[in-house]
């Protein structure tokens, strides 16, 4: 055993060191310990354990895998001249399409959670969004473009940073708790939809009374498509809108007077409130903005290429939910947030698009995402736990050892 | 006490993931002795303790126990060795009486039940035999943390200890409370145990130890016996270097007025008035210090002046500005900077480099920032001159100020509550856990900014500290001034007050 490197010697006193900790301070030692570590070896070990899944059936893994990386368009990347190409730079677009949702979702969790909450409602703002885009998209019809698409994403925006607000609100006056109200608002926000976009309801289509289904939007409130066909779901320039809500986010939190009192109030609220820092109208302000990441992600999803939504759509849609695998496994950064999201866009798409019954059970095909997903909050949450065994073993390890020195 | 060795630890050594907190350790115990363990938070006196009563596992070294090498497994196997330690921080169980504390895992017991009558019995006996007087019947809840503390020493004793480990134990207690202990220390010797005391306060050391063991960054520096030891000896040991024991400060000039309370009146969270009527003045160059044992309506008392809790009844008034329904923002803005009793909790975000810390009040205020937008690069530019002004150590603007000591945590309080020029400043407990070194330094900061004319509230549970500041001394019991003296009053008489002696002799 080597003496301590004063180069990186801790300066916690040995007390303070061994006191060994709280969950917090264990949390906050993965923050800062990880880096980017931590988060590939999560997702190394829920591919080896979905590749065993695969396995399991009978099926090889690794071209289950191959396959979904192709599915998913990131071939293109490899041979953009072959004959791969439009099939691939297809697939490819349509994975961005997923990941522009799962960055606006992500970012959703992620700031509340710089701010100390957790906002597991990002699938109702959402909504919520979705609902008010499509509203105005098909009720304002005959406006110019540019103002129609803007009315449609500010106001589906503050539509959803208005439903997250409200658990912001109860949180900071009655100490309600952020992860309950959310959930509350979520069944809120889908019975809502059922009933606007149900037999009968405000927002079912004029066309067909028959069908739960929304009216379609107006072309004046359709966003640009810049790759593919805009009558086949092309990417549409909600993809920008995305890239720069992540600078957008990092750039709040990191370089405005308000991204620093989030931080110091989700790092420790006694002190942001000794430092004069009003905590209330901070939890209310995170949870709205938070709101309204999800609610742009409504927002950009019906202008971009859904422009409208079945009653029957609305129990399939967890996009919210897979905002919270995002921003974990992002670490609640803008660099990470993104990287997840394309991970998690192309896994989506890959698993329902590149896989082929002679190389993966049909039913799995599309669940492998949610295994993945599954696994990756499972061990993100767990990792406390896995830094926890890996001090005992070492330990242990060093007990042994000095045993041995003092049997010689 | 004699001669006879009953434990020697040989060649400890403990390393934690970057520090080393004990290296080639030695020391040994005699029977009947009180052995002191005297060093700086952070030398290294609770990794070894913890080894001695079985929490750690050395690295290397051995414990010999009478001679033969025993290996701990458990706090439990220590226990049946005979050693037992009481913690810094009691573990008793409020709802249960004393009697059943100490019996707890050991108890009599009689058809399968408890048997109260003989807990108590035994527990009688033991508090008898070694002048610890405590009612076996009464509940824990509901006696003096004096008393805990003897609960706790009798639990050890309960267990058949003949070493006893006492951690910081005056820290929790009154001067009066604390010459008890020496006397209840005094008989266990005289029965022959051993006494292994932790402290890092000299005169205590040389009042009650036979021998002195002195640890620094993790090694043992000397064993020295009482004889011949002085304060400034030991002192040199523990630091290092020469230290200056004795604050150094001239005759106060009080000035106007800069804060003044009048009949003021907070509630706690429980909605319990725990200030209940004070009224005071603090002059500009002037330390005006509060003493008082802790609960009785110090921390409210300072929540209130600093706008971090409302005011029920009265007013504060700073610089001559009477302020009402002031927040935290409010306070800071009239020029009241704060030096909060705990700088872990409050004082600081742990998580936020010592750039984002000095900034803590003034981050949107320019230089820092403009219309909402935050210039890191200011705040590093002011943090590193800070770092120099102020001596913090351990690291630069980028550190995170969770990862310095906690000497370096509060001259980092210090700095920005300084820094900001105010006129009140309200030091609580400025010094608690600190190092000599870094003891040293805050007492003199303090002075230097009376001097200054700032006007100092100091708030401190340390007595020591109270009479070596302080200018005038206001005592606090029960929400109310209980006395108010010049600085050279004595020690004896402040503490008679700190326990509402003045008053139950009125009354």
């Amino acid at each position: 055993m080597t003496g301590p490197d004063p180069r990186n010697s801790a300066p916690e006193s040995p007390e303070e060191a061994a006191s060994g900790g709280t969950l917090i301070t264990s949390l906050a030692l993965r923050q800062r310990a990880g880096g980017i570590a931590v988060p590939a070896v999560t997702v190394v070990i829920a591919f080896l354990m979905g590749g065993i899944v695969v396995l399991a059936t009978g099926h090889n893994p690794l071209i289950a895998y191959r396959d979904i990386f192709n599915g998913a368009g990131l071939n293109w990347i490899f041979h953009p001249t072959t004959s791969l190409v439009p099939t691939a730079s297809y697939n490819l677009s349509q994975t961005l399409l997923q990941t522009t949702t799962l960055i606006l979702c992500g970012l959703a969790v992620a700031f509340a959670f710089r701010c100390g909450m957790f906002n597991i409602g990002g699938q109702g703002q959402y909504f919520v969004g979705i609902y008010v885009a499509n509203w105005l998209g098909y009720d304002f019809a005959g406006m110019s473009p540019v103002p129609h698409i803007l009315l449609c994403i500010v106001a589906a925006t503050l539509a959803g940073a208005v439903w997250a607000g409200i658990a912001g609100f109860l949180k900071a006056t009655a100490g309600a708790h952020e992860v309950i109200s959310t959930i509350m608002l979520n069944w809120i926000a889908i019975w809502i939809g059922e009933w606007l976009f149900g037999d009968g309801g405000p927002l079912q289509n004029a066309a067909n009374k028959a069908v739960p289904i929304s009216n379609d939007i107006a072309n004046s409130a359709k966003l640009p498509v810049f790759w593919g066909q805009q009558q086949l779901q092309g990417l549409d320039v909600g993809f920008f809108v995305a890239i720069a809500a992540l600078v957008v986010f990092w750039a709040i939190l990191n370089r405005t007077t308000m991204g620093y009192e989030v931080r110091a109030v989700g790092f420790n609220p006694e002190a942001a409130a000794y430092g004069g820092i009003n905590v209330k109208k901070n939890l209310i302000r995170a949870m709205a903005i938070s709101g309204a990441f999800a609610g742009l992600a409504g927002a950009i999803d019906m202008t971009g290429y859904l422009y409208h939504y079945g009653q029957t759509d609305i129990p399939f849609s967890s996009v919210g939910f897979l905002g919270i695998a995002v921003a974990l496994l992002g670490r609640n950064t803008a660099a990470g947030t993104g990287a997840a999201a394309l991970l998690f866009g192309a896994l989506l798409f890959g698993t329902t698009h590149g896989l082929t019954s002679n190389v993966i059970q049909p039913e799995l095909a599309g669940n492998l995402t949610y295994i993945i997903q599954g696994l990756v909050v499972l061990f993100i949450g767990a990792d406390v736990l896995i830094l926890y065994v890996w001090n005992t073993r070492r330990k242990l390890r060093r007990a042994r050892s000095a045993e041995a020195v003092s049997a010689r | 006490m004699t001669e006879e060795l009953v434990l020697e630890m040989r060649g400890i050594r403990k390393e934690f993931p970057g520090v080393l907190a004990n290296d080639d350790v030695n020391l040994d115990i005699r029977k009947g002795e009180v052995h002191a363990l005297l060093g700086e938070n952070g030398a290294g006196k609770s990794t070894l303790m913890n080894i001695l009563c079985g929490l750690y596992h050395p690295d290397a070294g051995e414990i010999l126990l009478e001679g033969k090498p025993v290996t701990f497994a458990s706090a439990r196997d220590a226990i049946q060795a005979g050693i037992g330690m009481v913690h810094q921080h009691f573990m008793l169980i409020p709802v249960m009486t004393v009697a059943e504390n100490i019996v707890l895992g050991v108890e009599p017991v009689r058809h399968g039940l408890l048997d109260e009558d003989r807990a108590e019995a035994s527990v009688r006996e033991l508090s008898e035999r070694f002048g610890l007087a405590v009612e076996p019947g009464a509940l824990v809840g509901e006696i003096t943390v004096g008393q805990e503390q003897r609960v706790e020493i009798l639990k050890s004793l309960y267990r058949g200890a003949d070493i006893l480990i006492l951690d910081e134990p005056t820290a929790v207690l009154t001067p009066q409370e604390a010459h008890e202990l020496f006397g209840i220390i005094e008989s266990l010797k005289a029965d022959g145990k051993s006494i292994i005391f932790i402290s890092h306060k000299l005169d205590e050391v040389l009042a009650i130890a036979d021998r002195i063991t002195v640890l620094r960054r993790g090694r043992k520096i000397e064993t020295v016996p009482r004889e011949g030891a002085t304060e400034a000896s030991l002192a040199r040991a523990m630091v290092g270097r020469e230290v200056l024991l004795q604050v150094e400060k001239g005759p106060s000039q009080p000035g106007e007025v800069l804060l003044a309370v009048n009949d003021l009146q907070v509630f706690d969270d429980r909605g319990i008035e725990k200030v209940r009527g004070m009224s005071f003045e603090v002059r500009a160059g002037e330390i005006v210090g509060i003493a008082g044992v802790d609960g009785n309506g110090q921390t409210e008392l300072i929540d209130a002046i600093t706008g971090l809790r409302r005011i029920a009844g009265g007013s504060v008034t700073v610089a001559g500005r009477t302020l009402e329904g002031a927040n935290a923002r409010d306070m800071l803005d009239a020029g009241v900077g704060h030096i909060p009793e705990d700088r872990q909790r409050r004082g600081l975000v742990l998580e936020f480099s010592i750039a984002e810390n000095i900034a803590l009040h003034d981050y949107a205020r320019a230089p820092n920032a403009k219309w909402g937008w935050l210039f890191p690069a200011r705040l590093i530019e002011r943090a590193r001159r800070l770092i120099v002004e102020f001596d913090v150590r351990g690291g630069g603007p980028l550190t995170r100020a969770g990862g310095l000591s906690g000497g370096n945590q509060q001259k980092l309080v210090a700095a920005r509550e300084i820094a900001r020029d105010p006129k009140v400043l309200v030091a609580a407990q400025p010094t608690r856990g600190l190092d000599v070194g870094a003891i040293e330094y805050l007492h003199r900061r303090i002075v230097t900014e009376r001097d200054h004319g700032r006007a100092v509230l100091l708030i401190s549970l340390e007595l020591d500290e109270i009479l070596s500041l302080s200018d005038r001394i206001l005592v606090i019991y029960e929400g109310r001034i209980a006395g108010e003296h010049a600085g050279d009053v004595s020690e004896q008489e402040i503490g008679l007050e700190m326990l509402g002696g003045r008053e139950q002799a009125i009354a």
